[in-house]
């Protein structure tokens, strides 16, 4: 076997549900995430050879061994910014790749406070006097970039609402949702306005959640389930010179393609296939105008198609591409070290065909992931049945 | 009242004209803004003092509607906090600066509009000084 990419199976998935959850720590949800992903596969703690752990809050997920089991094994933390699950699986894919073991796991935990995300801008190479200006801003950055691309493009602000309004239906299907409400298009244009054209409603959270993957040599996934779903490409890139990107204080006057377009060129060219053979998408959604513009990034429509494809319901989950079928980080949230395994997770449960209420219908085949955020950094995986 | 700027180094003020101060790589000829040590673009350790454009054209705008977390964001909050917005200039065929944007209301706003540097108030800290800032405004 091992055509291209199908080198490494994904044999059990395992997600603590995203939202609040007051007295409970983000060790113990990520403990919870491995725990359903080993019972998922029919392993025990024992068995894992190795494993990777991605968070922003806690500076050693590993600690999660204290609720796992101290077995001694490799376990290296990663943080990557928004790409840091994309970076903890691909770490965990190429480990096995290489053949240092043939049996890991990959988990990620966050619990984030509410509000906007911040930080010290020095520690972004970002002069200071940038923070002190109110400039360091990660939503002001998201509405700066969809309100030229819409200029550009001719995307209007009834497309974000639908986009917006598309997570939340979407997230009331899914039980672990963090937002299981439907709102309304005329509810989240009428909510406040954060940085035009981007409304309240139009923005995710960050909030708190966990979720983990088993993964294994291609070869042996029959062993531990009768639907491997194999992870046929897993890509990490960063922002080239002339990108436009989160905390900038100047670009220069040539322009390059976001780190998304590398990473999702690249994980094409790995897997061997197109985004005309996906059938089930998820995008990172820090705001409605984010998912229109990743939909072009990612190749699945041209630069100002997207107005018609959200008229036409294509990216709704019984439409020709459906897009965050779980209600993406929309309806979820961003625990930012878990958020790019729950859209494994989903994909997983998607062409196993186990997603339920929410099942995207006749057999997809082929899933895609993507994640992007500060400071310019994108994570794109490809898995297939 | 005593004025001072946000930071040294990054325009010239006081000045009839101020402007922006950046670096140039010697080797590649890239602008930065502000100034650094070292080239993004070649990795060269050559950069000299570079003065940018006074006037440029608006690329990108976005309205700040709610006052970022602070710290690191020192300027007003609560109720003395006032939306501004905030942009991408550029300035001649040399770089993009994200700036404030002054004397400005969004609806108006349009791409290639011509915009020139002015240093503007920006808060008034413990001791009473009046910290300036750099932005930019439609040229009248």
């Amino acid at each position: 076997m091992a055509a291209n990419g199908m080198d490494v199976a994904i044999v059990g998935v395992g997600l603590h549900p995203f939202g609040r959850f007051p007295g409970v720590s983000a060790i113990e949800m990520g403990a919870i995430a491995v725990q359903r992903a080993l019972a998922d596969a029919g392993i025990e703690w024992r068995d894992v050879q190795f494993a990777f752990a991605g968070s922003y809050e806690v500076d050693n997920p590993d600690a999660v061994v204290a609720l796992l089991g101290l077995t001694g094994i490799p376990f290296t933390d990663v943080y990557n910014g928004c790409a840091t699950a994309s970076s903890a699986l691909t770490l965990a894919a190429n480990t096995i790749r290489l053949g240092e073991h043939d049996l890991g796991v990959a988990v990620g935990m966050d619990k984030h406070l509410p509000g906007a995300f911040s930080a010290d801008p020095q520690q972004y190479a970002c002069p200071s006097w940038y923070g002190e200006l109110g400039h360091f801003v990660t939503t002001k950055f998201f509405g700066m970039k969809i309100n030229k691309y819409m200029h550009d493009n001719g995307i209007t602000q009834d497309t974000l609402a639908r986009v917006a309004a598309k997570g939340y239906r979407n997230g009331a299907r899914n039980p672990n949702a963090f937002r299981r409400k439907p709102l309304s298009e005329e509810e989240i244009l009428a909510s406040p306005m954060l940085n035009y054209p981007l409304t309240q409603y139009m923005f995710c959270s960050p909030d708190e959640g966990a979720a983990a993957v088993v993964l294994c040599k291609a070869e042996h996934a029959r062993r531990y389930t009768s639907t491997p779903i194999y992870l046929c490409a897993s890509t990490v890139r960063t922002r080239r010179l002339g990108a436009f990107e989160v905390h900038s204080p100047w670009l220069p006057i040539e322009e390059a393609p976001s780190p998304t377009v590398d990473a999702s060129r690249a994980a094409y060219e790995q897997a061997g296939i197109g985004p005309e053979d996906v059938d089930v998408v998820q995008l990172q959604d820090t705001d409605a105008g984010a998912e229109v513009i990743h939909l072009a990034e990612n190749g699945f429509c041209a630069d100002g198609e997207q107005e018609a494809l959200v008229a036409d319901g294509a990216l709704e989950i019984d439409g020709r591409l459906p897009v965050n079928t779980d209600g993406g980080l929309i309806a979820n949230g961003e625990p930012i070290g878990a958020s790019g395994l729950r859209q494994v997770h989903e994909v997983v449960l998607q062409l196993r065909g186990q997603a339920g209420d929410r099942q995207v219908p006749g057999t997809p085949r082929v899933g895609y992931t993507q994640l992007y955020g500060a400071p310019g950094t994108a994570g794109v995986s490809i898995l297939s049945r | 009242m005593t004025t001072v700027p946000v930071d040294e180094g990054i325009f010239t003020w006081p000045a009839a004209e101020p402007q922006l101060i950046g670096s140039r790589c010697e080797a590649c000829g890239i602008v930065t803004f502000p100034s650094q040590s070292s080239c993004p673009r070649c990795a060269s350790t050559a950069m000299a003092k570079h003065l940018l454009p006074r006037h440029g054209r608006l690329w990108a705008w976005t309205t700040q509607e709610f006052p970022p977390p602070s710290p690191p964001y020192a300027g007003p909050t609560g109720a003395d906090f006032e939306p501004f917005v905030i942009g991408y200039v550029v300035l001649g065929d040399q770089i993009k600066i994200e700036t404030r944007l002054v004397d400005v209301t969004p609806s108006d706003l349009s791409p290639g509009m011509e915009m020139e540097l002015a240093v503007v108030p920006f808060r008034t800290d413990d001791g009473g000084n009046e910290i300036m800032t750099f932005a930019f405004r439609p040229v009248a």
